[in-house]
């Protein structure tokens, strides 16, 4: 058996309401909340990164793996916002967790789903024999540019995952990844801010690869959607993730734990992974998940989990998803929100 | 340019490593050749705790360069579980409501840019449990 045997996740503490951006830009809040389901989200503090978020989850991935650090024999992270150009984000964790030197590292990139793929190699290399452990990150502090609808969306945080052969909190059944070029959204070298292709990042972008891993996935497992306590889809924004449900055949109630989105906004690389944590923070023995991540660009990795009778002893080693989002939050104006995320031009 | 003595540091910074005098216990945080209490230069490496209290803090109004941005902010002294006192800044907290006596735990954070197009150096931080 080859699955999940510690998870963490992290979410900044500080918030923005959507209502405060909306005004700012003089359009209608009322309009955006009902049109994103979007109510807030996070901010990353100004000493936080896509690397400080990513320690914070590992460290709680660790604590609920209860293993050895220097067991762990790679470390991926998926984001689209590494702090360095050129410098592995995750040379800097696993010195702070204590982890190698003999440990195999890399940044990953593919839009928001960087850290499905970080997920998807980490299980891969358990599953070969070629090592005991590994550990994928999907993280992020994503920026959008003022006044666009992204600003509303783009926010902080993130989720780890070891995966083992012992004690599998998770185990994962089938995975299925879907791929085209398709250039709904991308942002050019130099840039400080995303570009997306309006409307064109729904149906023939987010829909269509969704579909086509989900499908694919249930086709592999045969199984159908009422099989699962829990689904996961990318969330982008809130409407998107229910909406892909529906057409799938899920149902609400099915996608409830995970769709956090309204208050979290949208965390790139760490989406659907703080969703599969939000999961895992509740979820029982037996239970089966199903996860698709969606990336622009664009792509799709698919996961269907079973909760194992593990679960529900590691569930309270660490800091749960949903704790950190409905409590201790620090709301910000838009100029405090502008400073933190460099919005603003100083002299250095 | 800081990187070689910012990598030196990094076992203290990012791991909270001290070095235990094996002849009296004595605990020293950034490790130490020489023990101050019994002369040893016997010590075995440990991994201090993340959980402390605020023995005492000091609002920072007006910063250096380096840290003006961020003002107001928090620097105490914070006492971990091993009785090892270590000056730190207490994120993410209204600075006008801090008090001594609060539990606090250790997290990882950025603590400076090396300019702009410098290493980012990383280190420990305190926020409120």
């Amino acid at each position: 058996m080859v699955g999940i045997v510690g998870y963490g996740s992290y979410l900044p503490r500080y918030r923005i309401k959507a209502e405060v951006i909306a005004k700012q830009w003089g359009s209608d809040p009322a309009a955006i909340i009902r049109g994103l389901q979007l109510n807030e989200k996070t901010v990353p503090g100004q000493d936080e990164d896509t690397i400080t978020i990513s320690v914070a989850a590992a460290r709680d991935a660790v604590k609920r793996a209860n293993i050895n650090p220097q067991d762990i024999g790679a470390v991926y992270i998926g984001s689209e916002s590494h702090p360095y150009a050129v410098k592995p984000s995750g040379a800097t964790l696993i010195d702070a967790l204590g982890i190698g030197p003999d440990v195999h590292v890399a940044s990953y990139e593919f839009a928001c789903k960087a850290g499905s793929e970080a997920m998807y190699v980490a299980y891969s290399l358990v599953k070969s024999g070629e090592m005991k452990y590994a550990m994928g990150i999907g993280a992020d502090t994503s920026q959008g540019a003022p006044g666009d609808a992204l600003e509303y969306s783009a926010s902080a945080g993130g989720a780890a995952f070891i995966m083992g052969k012992e004690k599998v909190a998770a185990e994962i059944l089938f995975t299925h990844s879907y791929t085209s070029d398709t250039p709904d959204f991308w942002r050019r070298e130099g840039e400080f801010y995303p570009r997306h292709a309006g409307r064109f990042t729904g149906d023939p972008a987010y829909f269509k690869h969704i579909m086509g891993a989900a499908n694919a996935m249930l086709e592999k497992s045969k199984m159908s959607p009422k099989d699962f306590k829990y689904a996961v889809f990318h969330m982008p924004n809130g409407k998107f993730p229910q909406e892909v449900g529906k057409r799938l055949g899920f149902t609400k109630e099915q996608l409830e734990v995970g769709w956090i989105v309204p208050w979290m906004g949208n965390t790139y690389s760490g989406s659907s992974p703080t969703g599969l944590a939000a999961i895992l923070d509740v979820a029982k023995p037996g239970d089966s998940i199903f996860m698709v991540s969606f990336g622009s660009g664009a792509g799709s990795d698919g996961f269907i989990f079973r909760a194992t009778d593990e679960l529900p002893k590691i569930q309270n080693l660490g800091v749960k998803l949903r704790d950190m989002l409905l409590n201790n939050q620090i709301y910000l104006n838009y100029g405090e929100y502008a400073k933190f995320r460099h919005k603003i031009k100083i002299n250095e | 340019m800081i990187t070689a003595r910012y990598h030196r540091e990094i076992p203290q910074r990012y791991r909270l490593e001290a070095g235990k005098c094996k002849k009296c216990g004595f605990i020293a945080f950034p490790h130490r050749l020489v023990c101050p209490k019994c002369k040893s230069q016997d010590f075995e490496t440990i991994r201090l705790s993340d959980e402390g209290k605020i023995l005492t803090f000091t609002i920072v109004r007006v910063a250096s360069d380096k840290f003006s941005k961020q003002t107001p902010f928090a620097v105490g002294i914070v006492e971990l579980k091993e009785g090892v006192k270590l000056t730190t800044q207490i994120a993410d907290v209204d600075v006008d409501k801090l008090e001594i006596g609060q539990k606090v735990k250790i997290v990882f954070r950025k603590i400076q840019e090396d300019g702009k197009a410098g290493i980012l150096c990383y280190g420990y931080k305190a926020v409120l449990i």
